[in-house]
Order: structure tokens, then sequence, then C-alpha cells
């Protein structure tokens, strides 16, 4: 019998290279993505070092006077304004899709729920100019006939539009989080609780919600970060007045249109550009610390349940 | 007495979820509808067929050909660039790093984390870079800047389709000889592959849907861009000014482009639910 030649065949030097250069680059793109939002938070801190020299980190947040020409670069309307549109989106948003993903994922039959899906996934994949062209169309003059309504004489443009074209958006990611979350509870908890007397919407509330609170959480904090940082779409709806704003009728002037309606122009003001860096980084944090927050939050609830 | 409670309780709640569900798929349809009833009469051959002319800003003749064009060459250049980044890196960690634990689950919060920052943040952060080196606006730096957001959605992405492969085939194949860097470059992309067929185009679709990032970085320009170094115009931008015109037949123009988007995101949706359940037949099945 004729040996085979099992040396070379099984591990030809050809293998060898293209599995070692395969291998480099998978550690070479792990490492960049690795190193990337450190590359991104150091290089927005040193961008907005020259003003954080002049001010205190502190006094730039919360004071109030936005005057460039000046040197004053308070970004206290622009942060309150992102609170306002995101706390308002978020508070719209998390109820409808909590309550939605219940109705699909426990009453709804399913070839309804496999309906639901498409949906879901166009609402997420709308590009946020169409969001924001849909909300110059629809949303302002809605939210202006609602002031009317109220006795407020409004153009619409206002926190209460920006809020409400955000919670559209941001409802298709958190519902699909929050369906994902209901569908891996186990039946047998619903079953329990039912065998027990309870009604389905008793057991919903006693059991199901308390088995899903992590769940919820992430989705929440997925939400915010989106509502956070959208920019075009808030931005067409807002009304950009540099104002802290005092009630959801009014106009209002978040972080990201702030950066997207000055940067490019403001290159040549050095301290300009600091500022708007500055934003980003603000940005930037809010996301981080929410991010660290819910995963606290979840490991949490997970040691108690 | 109690029990009736309960049964309205019961009853309400159905009748408040029903009502949550409806308004959300209310939501999508009144966005298509107003969108298609303010556009489809400014839509025309003309409009997708050729470049702004002169005046074309002021409501004369012309299209907006550079910025479908711009738009398509942008994304499918971010998605390229972000896929040979980012599948490796998916990979990597569901083969090699599998076992160690704690660096996976770092890079997952890390990827969160990427996913979460805003892509203005992306769009100056880039601008900077480019300011810094010298860089013009242009289609490759908008590429870059896009590539960059969209490699965490990829990684996700395909890291959630990966995470579901079971071991046993990976120890199936290292046990008949093949390397790491096979079992991942050969089994698992095969085995994935409806799931990347799906990440692909979700971030496709962000890439070409995305405005704030490309705002500083890739520039406007009325004519189609002929190599990586010349600015590039997009179709969210250019809806956005054009909706920013106070006169009635642009901002009309703004609408009819609107709903070009709007196709180009549907028909990846459309695509990306036919692929996946089309590839699904060829993998393996446990």
């Amino acid at each position: 019998m004729k040996e085979r030649p099992i040396g070379p065949k099984i591990f030809s030097l050809n293998r060898y290279l293209k599995d070692r250069v395969g291998e480099t680059w998978m550690i070479i793109a792990f490492v960049m993505v690795l190193l990337l939002p450190f590359i991104v938070g150091a290089g927005l801190y040193l961008k907005s070092r020259i003003l954080l020299q002049e001010h205190s980190i502190w006094t730039l947040l919360v004071s109030g006077n936005w005057n460039p020409q000046k040197g004053e670069f308070g970004l206290a309307p622009f942060i309150v304004s992102s609170l306002w549109v995101t706390a308002l989106a978020v508070l719209i948003a998390v109820p409808v899709s909590l309550l939605s993903a219940i109705h699909l994922t426990q009453y709804a039959r399913k070839w309804f729920l496999n309906a639901m899906h498409p949906v879901i996934d166009i609402l997420a994949g709308l590009p946020s100019v169409i969001y924001g062209v849909w909300g110059v169309l629809v949303v302002v003059p809605f939210v202006k006939r609602l002031a009317e309504w109220f006795d407020i004489s409004v153009s619409g443009y206002s926190i209460l539009a920006g809020a409400i074209v955000l919670a559209i958006m941001i409802i298709p990611f958190i519902l699909n989080i929050l369906i994902e979350v209901f569908r891996t509870i186990p039946e047998e908890l619903t079953e329990a609780s039912l065998s027990l007397g309870a009604t389905h919407w008793q057991t919903i509330k006693r059991v199901l919600l308390r088995k899903a609170v992590t769940g919820i959480i992430s989705a929440v904090v997925l939400g915010v970060s989106r509502a956070f940082g959208e920019t075009i779409a808030v931005l067409m709806v807002v009304g950009n007045v540099v104002h802290i704003p005092k009630g959801a009728f009014q106009p209002g002037y978040p972080l990201p249109a702030l950066i997207a309606n000055n940067y490019g122009e403001m290159l040549s003001i050095p301290r300009y550009e600091a500022a708007l860096m500055l934003s980003a980084l603000v940005l930037f944090s809010v996301v981080l610390l929410f991010n660290f927050a819910s995963r606290i939050a979840i490991v949490q609830f997970e040691k108690r349940v | 007495m109690k029990l009736n409670f309960r049964k309205t309780e019961e009853y309400f709640f159905r009748l408040v979820m029903l009502a949550c569900t409806v308004v959300i798929v209310a939501a999508l349809l009144v966005i298509i509808f107003s969108i298609l009833k303010r556009g489809l009469p400014s839509l025309s051959w003309e409009m997708i067929s050729q470049k702004p002319k002169g005046g074309f800003y002021f409501g004369k003749e012309g299209g907006i050909l550079n910025a479908i064009m711009g738009s398509l060459y942008l994304a499918i250049g971010a998605t390229v660039i972000a896929m040979f980044v980012g599948v490796p890196v998916a990979l990597y960690m569901n083969v090699h790093i599998l076992k160690r634990k704690y660096m996976v689950n770092t890079m997952r919060f890390l990827l969160d984390l990427l996913c979460g920052i805003p892509s203005i943040v992306y769009g100056a952060f880039a601008f900077t870079i480019m300011v810094m080196i010298g860089l013009r606006t242009s289609l490759l730096a908008g590429m870059l800047t896009v590539a960059v957001f969209i490699i965490p959605i990829i990684i996700r992405a395909m890291d959630e389709v990966l995470r579901t492969i079971p071991r046993g085939l990976m120890e199936a194949s290292l046990s008949v000889g093949a390397t790491k860097g096979e079992v991942a470059y050969k089994i698992f992309i095969r085995q994935s592959f409806p799931g990347l067929v799906t990440a692909l185009l979700l971030s496709f679709g962000r890439a070409i849907g995305d405005a704030a990032a490309v705002l500083f970085t890739a520039g406007f320009t009325d004519n189609i861009p002929s190599s990586l170094t010349q600015p590039a115009a997009t179709l969210p931008l250019s809806i956005f000014f054009q909706l920013g015109s106070p006169m009635e037949e642009v901002k009309n123009r703004a609408y009819a482009a609107a709903i070009i988007l709007t196709l180009i995101v549907l028909l990846l949706s459309v695509a990306s639910r036919y692929f996946s359940r089309r590839y699904k037949k060829h993998s393996i099945k446990f």
C-alpha cells in the first residue's frame, strides 16, 4: 500500500499563512474597536480643553449666558432643552411600548405578532430626516392646535413637537427589546399564577412585570441614549431658540442641534469650537453614564430576583 | 364585588393595551401617508434622472440624481469598509476568545456604548480629525465616518447571531483538524450567513439614512462624485436643505425626495426579510 503524504496536505504553508493573516487582522480590528470609545472621549476632551482651562466645568454647564461674541459659553439652555425633549419622549414612548409589548406577547394572536414585526422593522429603519419631514407636516400643526386649545398661541415648533417625533422614533427600539423580554419569561410562571385564581392582568402586574424589570431597564436606557443624541429630526421641529425653556409648548435648542447648526462655520473661532466640542463631550458622557447606570441596575436587580 | 373590580380592571387594561398597539401601527401609516400625499404630485422621472441645473434651488428644473448617487456610493462604501472590520471582530469574539468571558463581556459593554453614541458626535469628532490631517470634505471622509459609526451596529448584529451557534459545531470542526481561523472564516460565517446579510442591510439602511454624521464630512455638491476625494451630496441632507427653502416648489421637491428615501429603506427591509429566509435553508440544523 502506498503511503499517503499526510503531513503537507494537512498543514501546508499556504494554510498556515492564511490562518495567520486572518487572525492578525481579527486582532487588529478588535483592538481598534476596543480603543475607539477611549479615542473619541480623549479627542473631545482635548478639543474642549481651551475652554475648560478658562472656566470651571460647573459654570459652563449651569450658566445660561450663551453669548459667543462676548466669550460667554453657558451651555445650560441647550442641556435643559435636551433634558426636556428626552424626558418627555421617554415618558410617552415607554408606557406605550410596554403596554403594546404586553398586548402582543400575552393577548394577541400569533399572526398579529408576526404581522407587527415588519411594522417595527420599518419604523426602526426609517431615516431620521423622514421623521423630521413628518414632524414638520403633521406634528407641528398638531401641537399648534393643541396649544390653541389651552389658549396658548405658539408656532408649534416646540419641545413637545420634538418629543412626540422622538417618541415615535424610539418606540420600535424599545418595543423590540420588550417583546423579546416578555417572550423569554417561562410560561410556567404565568400558568402557576393563573391557576391560583389571578386574572390575566393581575398576573402581568404582579408576576411578569417583576420578572421583566431588568429587560425594561435596558430598553429604557437604549431609548434614552437614542433620544438624547438624535439630531436632524429634532432640529427640524424643535424651534432652535436659545433660552431656558419653561414649558412643553416653548421652543428649545437641544445639544445635538447646537452642534449641527454651528459646526463648520465656527472653526475660525477656537473658543466657539471648544464650546461645541464640549457639548459633544457632554452627549458622550451622558451616554456613557447611562450605560454604566443600567449595567449596575441590572446586576442589582438580578441579585434580588 | 372584588371579582367585578378585577374583571373591569382586566377589560380596561386590555383596551388600553390594544389602543397602544393601534397607535404604533397608525403612526407608521400616518408617516407614510402624509409624505406620499405631499410628495407624490412633485415626483417625476426628471427628478430622479437629472442633476440639479442652474436655479434648481429656486424651483427651476433639475433633479436630485446627485444626492441619490452620492448616498448610494457613500452607503455602499461605508458598509463594505465596516464589513471588513466588523465581521472579523464578531467572529473573534465568538470563536477565539469565547472562553475569556471577561474580555467578551467588556467588549459587549463597549459596543453597547458605541452604538449609543449619537452620530453627530462621530461627525464632529471626524471633522476635527479631518482638519488636523488636512483632509477636505469628501466622499472618502464621509465613508470613513459612516463606517466608524456602523461598525458597532454590524458587530452587535453579527454577535447576536453567532452566539446562537452551538459549541458542538466548533468542537466538531476543531476535532477534524481545522484551525480556529478556519472555524471562524469557513464554518461560522457560513452558518451565520442569513444573519450577516441582515446585518449588512441593516447597517446599509442606517448609513443611507443618517444625516448628522455626513453633515460636516461629506459636504454637499450639485455634481455626482467621480472620485473619492470629491465632496458628495446625500439624500437626507438634500431633503433637509430643500425643506429649509421658503419656496413652495422646492419644499414639495423635498417631500418627493423623502418618498425616494423611504422607498429605498422599505426595499431594504423587504430584501433583508427575503434573504434571511432564503439562506436559512443552507445552514446546518441542530
